[in-house]
């Protein structure tokens, strides 16, 4: 790990303040993805700006109806928070499928959408990688590929975003709170949030220097039945070869985000109103534009197959 | 710029000040600095659990965060637990149990171990809880999926259920 000083930030303004002024500080919260990429030199801060202090960690409802969660909440209290369970259960079961206790105790909400790809060229310094050195290549392509997107790929990088509560958040239409080192505050829609790998595809997110995450806001409950499943190597503690999240109303419509298959949470309206149809059409529209490798195409036909058992489970 | 922090821990009870590199994770702060070698470094990414420790009262991996982010937190580790000729009920039901072998991972099974019980009383729920909105339940198959997060390479998955579930009150 490179060297790097340290604070503890007294503020919000404090800390974009001095974000936005060093591009080579960065913010920590629960920092079990940060510090694992630290210890590999994947990230190489040299200024840590510890926002843990800024009491961002409450749960709060909106005067819209829905729910205002702070970016500081761990992962463990987001799942077990009353109101997420009662009313937004697919985050709570997104959240519990992802990881292990330990990490869901640190983890925080912002951090989980800011995690960056687990690709295994990604994470081996020896290998060429656009998204962690740009320009230098990518060695997934024509690689091992098993795990990787399927679709919204490019010929520069196709790995995937491994979150799992990021596919609730998708399917529940979040929307995140940030605040910019001028105090200008913006709310970003989840759909605009992550990027597709394009030819840039070391940025992940829309996110400017020293903009940070103050909160992610659920607009009011839809009711319908809430699942996520997810499939995966193992039982637990794994991530997902493919994952959908669901939100099934006893008319049938509904609303789907599949993870394991891009570069960002995907999500495709316009097929959602193939679900009266099944999940054969639904999960093709879904994947229309699908260029998978050899060694992942499977993951298509396990997208339809996983979508029709989680429609009869929907219909109970 | 300066690269080292001080910062004061409470360890098992004891107030601590540490005058460390930044770069310190806790779990070397443990072993290196205050020589409580009782919590293990298996990975050193987050993935073996071998260095489980409770922070203000919740399991975490030690090595995943860094000593100067904890000032003022209290930590517990395997030390803290229990001692020889005192050990907490786990760890004597693990004794009990045959919960180990090599016994590597065994401070991190314990100290999760202890949590997961605390985990269900808290109404925390896992991904294998059937209603979200129904008291969390100490079943054999909750604890399999809460301990998913401690490996265990010589494969006393069993008894370390086993050594759970008696301390938990499950009969199976």
């Amino acid at each position: 790990m490179r060297a790097f000083s340290y604070e503890r930030a007294s503020s919000i303004e404090a800390a974009v303040t001095v974000a936005a002024s060093n591009p080579d500080a960065k913010f920590i919260a629960g920092g079990t993805n940060l510090l694992d990429l630290m210890k590999l030199e994947i990230e190489a801060p040299t200024h840590l700006i510890d926002v843990n202090g800024l009491g961002l960690d409450r749960i709060e409802p909106t005067s819209e109806g829905g729910l205002r969660i702070g970016s500081l909440v761990r992962n463990t209290d987001l799942a077990a928070d009353e109101t997420v369970r009662r009313d937004y259960g697919l985050l709570s079961r997104a959240l519990v499928a992802g990881a292990s206790g330990q990490l869901r105790n640190k983890a925080t909400t912002a951090g989980n959408l800011l995690q960056r790809t687990r690709c295994p060229y990604f994470y081996d310094p020896n290998q060429p990688c656009n998204k962690r050195q740009p320009g230098s290549g990518c060695s997934a392509i024509g690689g091992y590929t098993r795990q990787h997107a399927v679709v919204g790929t490019s010929d520069d990088c196709i790995a995937t975003h491994p979150s799992d509560m990021a596919i609730a958040m998708r399917a529940l239409d979040a929307t995140i709170e940030t605040v910019a080192a001028d105090g200008r505050h913006r709310s970003i829609a989840i759909a605009e949030f992550h990027r597709l790998p394009g030819d840039t595809p070391h940025i992940d997110t829309v996110l400017q220097q020293g903009e940070f995450i103050t909160a992610i806001v659920l607009p009011p409950p839809i009711g319908g039945k809430h699942i996520y499943r997810k499939v995966r190597d193992r039982a637990s503690y794994a991530f997902a070869l493919i994952s959908i999240g669901a939100v099934i109303q006893p008319d049938g419509t509904g609303r789907i985000a599949v993870g394991g298959v891009a570069h960002k949470p995907w999500r495709v309206e316009g097929a959602e109103a193939l679900l009266s149809n099944g999940a054969r059409e639904t999960a093709r529209g879904i994947l229309a534009d699908a260029r998978p490798t050899e060694q992942n195409r499977f993951k298509i036909d396990l997208v339809e197959r996983t979508l029709g058992a989680v429609l009869a489970e929907a219909r109970g | 710029m300066n690269h080292t922090s001080r910062v004061t821990l409470t360890v098992n009870g004891e107030s601590r000040d540490l005058d460390i590199d930044n770069r310190t994770t806790l779990l070397d702060a443990l072993r290196e600095h205050l020589h409580l070698t009782g919590t293990k470094k298996g990975c050193d990414h987050g993935q073996c659990g071998a260095c489980t420790v409770m922070v203000d009262g919740r399991r975490i991996n030690a090595c995943l965060t860094l000593a100067v982010m904890h000032e003022g937190s209290e930590i517990t580790t395997i030390e803290g637990l229990g001692q020889p000729g005192n050990l907490h009920p786990m760890q004597a039901a693990f004794v009990k149990h045959d919960g180990f072998q090599c016994g590597y991972c065994t401070p991190g099974q314990i100290c999760s171990s202890v949590a997961v019980l605390e985990e269900i009383r808290a109404n925390i729920p896992s991904h294998v809880t059937k209603d979200l909105n129904a008291p969390a339940q100490l079943t054999a198959v909750e604890v399999r999926e809460r301990m998913s997060g401690n490996l265990c390479r010589c494969g006393a998955y069993s008894n370390i259920v086993d050594a759970i579930a008696d301390v938990g009150g499950l009969t199976a």
